[in-house]
């Protein structure tokens, strides 16, 4: 009788781990507890700070927020952008975040708020939070209601290696798709990968047709699709021929269809390496770029993504997104504090000198220092126009639909009609 | 029941004179409780865990695939089959079940034949033959999460140990972009599947190898039989029964793939390595669209349990009646 046990306990097991795949995911979440019996409160602060040198100045900050206030104990947790999302649904799922997280604003907080999960920060933050940049405060805010404080900006833009670019005869970055793709191709000529990408996963390519349909169809008719739920018009369609025309061209670097971002294989070690001429990346690109290859140094340079030959955006309109950090509901007073703390003007300074954020306060921006983030910043100041990540403003189902057709049109198995359709489908599905 | 009905026929009184019939009742009955609450508490903490946590959240699984929901509250926007209806008309969702079944295939074709080869010759007198079995044997001990990072990194296109090593021995033409390759991603994912897991069955074939009497093959020997006709006709038939548990772990394993998908790939490039199991995570923590993804964990489970269930009644039906015993017996 030794068999028949063993094939029924692995037979229960097998099943039983099948069935379980969905609810055995969702039950691993992180647990906060408030006070503790001595008065001090640990507040557990999510974020994703993982490269260098951030993870080390956040580290040092929450110690410095410690010795200011004895009774308050900062945990901090830090995942990978990709895992964090992941795990962030597990636990929004579970109906209990964490007392401080990381947040994008956009769809995805929103649907956190509906749930009912999100602290109102409007009274609570009101003194202080005034002297933020307008600008940057408003992903967090719905109905008038703010539930989130931003601790950056930032946009997306092309990162060039000025070296490279001089190589293959490119004196000016390209202001225009046309010119953009003339400057690819003479990359190419001079056997030089004119463009990193990490497709493996996704949202790196979404950042190419998000910007190609603002240009092409404008701010306003993604903002409009997004809630007459159609995505099938004319300008996005031409959004996904642009896009088309230029993996045509076979810009990006070899195996890039299983490429990460930040790993030492990935695209920003591409770009930092001096491997492939640039990448289409937030402000944050320089600092990845060093953390995961060499980076670049002064032959880092900047612009922004080129207009397209007569399509109703303008190169001033930007498309990106900021950090911020939102409360679940009911955290501690301790948690408002450190938000307060983090959105010091010291802190900020200390952010902007050491981890090359862009910041929220304005007098922070004296103690810029890098010439490509304050082109950054001033294009940003100057924008006629913001649009959010498309994963984090559009509901999380159709963000991840933007993703994953975008990277089937670039691998090569989706026509521009067909990205079009498959997004609008999914929105139509979503209520 | 049978077993209890075993076990009180072994422990009766067999051919003694049965005590009256009465006497015989009361005290059966008596034991019987005894029996029962010695059962239950001692299952009752494994039980009560198995329900909690296994059993319930299994049953809210399968309630909420009837339900359009994003994982806040409870379900209630009910839609009927219309996840499963929708699920086998999903692209993806029947390339997953294509690569399941290729997958499939390929372990039962390619590896658990190789682990058995490496069984076999591991089973021989052979000096240093227990470093290898371990060394054979640590890839499985390995946690998956470790062999996927470990496994991007050899087949990194061009900087990768793999090219390295094909270049170094003027066979560049052979290396690729393995991993980001829709062609062959596959093959790669398969290749490092097999190293990571034949050791598991080669050290169960070991195990069955080491249990089937010398004297056999001896005797098989002496009658004249070749090295070939020995494995066949005395060591195969004898391993049989490791041989059904071990196609039954490995089909269930392929069923259930995940971690290793999601470290080096995460179904990529353009979905052409994606399981149910990515499939379902995709739809479940990336997209909230946890009905739906309850729906494909059904699937999941009804697959296995149809394989399990078609698997014990037929193939290791043999094993539960003892055909395997019987021929031991002859055998001594």
């Amino acid at each position: 009788m030794g068999d028949p046990a063993l094939s029924r306990r692995g037979f229960l097991a097998a099943s039983a781990a099948a069935g379980l795949g969905m609810t055995a995911l969702t039950g691993c979440g992180g647990d906060s507890d408030g006070g503790s019996s001595d008065g001090t409160t640990t507040v557990e602060w999510w974020n994703i700070s993982t490269t260098e040198p951030s993870k080390s100045v956040w580290a040092a900050l929450a110690k410095k927020f410690e010795a200011a206030n004895p009774k308050i104990k900062i945990k901090i947790v830090q995942l990978e952008n990709d895992a964090y999302k992941s795990k962030m649904t597990a636990l929004t799922a579970s109906g209990k975040l964490p007392d401080i997280f990381h947040t994008w604003g956009g769809g995805v907080l929103k649907q956190q708020v509906d749930a009912g999960l999100v602290e109102d920060l409007t009274d609570r933050t009101k003194p202080w939070a005034d002297g933020l940049l307008k600008v940057t405060k408003e992903p967090y805010i719905y109905d008038d209601k703010v539930y989130g404080i931003p601790f950056d900006m930032g946009m997306i833009g092309f990162w060039y290696n000025k070296k490279l670019f001089q190589q293959a005869g490119v004196s000016e970055p390209p202001t225009t798709w046309g010119g953009f793709l003339e400057a690819v191709s003479k990359l190419k000529a001079k056997n030089i990968t004119p463009i990193a990408l990490a497709g493996k996963e996704k949202w790196p390519g979404m950042y190419y047709w998000a910007y190609l349909a603002m240009r092409t169809a404008g701010i306003d008719a993604l903002q409009k699709a997004s809630e007459d739920k159609d995505f099938t018009g004319a300008g996005f369609v031409e959004a996904g021929r642009h896009l088309k025309q230029l993996v045509d061209l076979q810009p990006f670097q070899k195996g890039f269809l299983n490429a990460a971002y930040s790993t030492p294989t990935g695209q920003a070690a591409a770009v930092g390496n001096g491997k492939a001429a640039m990448e289409l990346m937030g402000q944050w690109a320089p600092s990845v770029e060093a953390d995961a290859g060499k980076g670049l140094g002064n032959d880092l340079g900047f612009f922004p993504f080129p207009a397209v030959e007569g399509g109703k955006g303008a190169i001033t309109e930007v498309f990106g997104g900021g950090g911020g950090h939102a409360l679940r509901r009911g955290a501690p007073q301790a948690a408002v504090e450190f938000l307060k703390f983090f959105a010091s003007e010291a802190t900020e300074l200390e952010l902007v000198k050491k981890t090359s954020i862009l910041p929220v306060l304005p007098n922070a921006e004296k103690a810029m220092t890098d010439p490509n983030l304050k082109l950054v910043q001033a294009q940003l100041k100057a924008a006629t126009g913001f649009q959010l990540y498309l994963d984090q403003a559009y509901a999380p189902a159709v963000g991840q639909e933007v993703n994953d057709s975008v990277a089937a049109l670039i691998a090569g198995s989706k026509s521009p009609e067909q990205v079009a359709q498959s997004i609008t489908q999914t929105a139509k599905e979503e209520q | 029941m049978t077993s209890t009905f075993l076990a009180d026929k072994r422990s009766g009184p067999g051919t003694d004179l049965p005590p009256p019939e009465s006497v015989r009742a009361r005290g059966r009955g008596r034991r019987r409780v005894l029996h029962w609450l010695t059962a239950v508490g001692f299952q009752l903490p494994a039980l009560v865990l198995f329900i909690g946590m296994v059993l319930l959240p299994m049953l809210f699984a399968l309630y909420a695939a009837f339900f359009r929901w994003g994982g806040f509250g409870m379900p209630s926007d009910y839609v009927g089959t219309d996840n499963f209806t929708d699920l086998f008309d999903n692209p993806i969702f029947l390339g997953d079940l294509w690569r399941c079944l290729v997958l499939v295939l390929l372990s039962l074709a390619l590896q658990l034949p190789f682990a058995l080869a490496m069984a076999v010759l591991l089973n021989q007198k052979l000096r240093g033959r227990a470093v290898y079995r371990m060394l054979f044997f640590a890839p499985y001990v390995l946690s998956e999460a470790i062999t996927g990072v470990l496994f991007s990194m050899v087949f990194a296109p061009d900087d990768g140990l793999a090219d390295h090593v094909l270049g170094a021995v003027g066979l560049d033409g052979l290396g690729g972009l393995w991993f980001a390759d829709p062609s062959y991603v596959m093959a790669t994912l398969f290749l490092v599947m097999t190293w990571k897991y034949f050791g598991f069955h080669m050290m169960l074939y070991l195990a069955g190898l080491q249990s089937i009497p010398r004297e056999l093959t001896e005797a098989a020997l002496i009658d004249g039989a070749g090295a070939w006709q020995r494995f066949r006709n005395v060591t195969l038939p004898l391993l049989a029964p490791t041989l059904r548990i071990s196609v039954f772990l490995s089909v269930i394993g392929a069923i259930q793939l995940f971690d290793l998908v999601w470290v080096i790939t995460q179904g990529g490039p353009d979905h052409h390595s994606e399981t149910m199991a990515v499939t379902m995570f995709q739809y479940g923590f990336k997209r909230y669209q946890v009905g739906y993804a309850s729906a494909i964990s059904v699937v999941m489970f009804g697959i296995c349990l149809v394989f399990a269930l078609a698997y014990q009644r037929f193939v290791l039906r043999r094993d539960l009646e003892g055909a395997t015993t019987t021929m031991r017996g002859d055998g001594k």
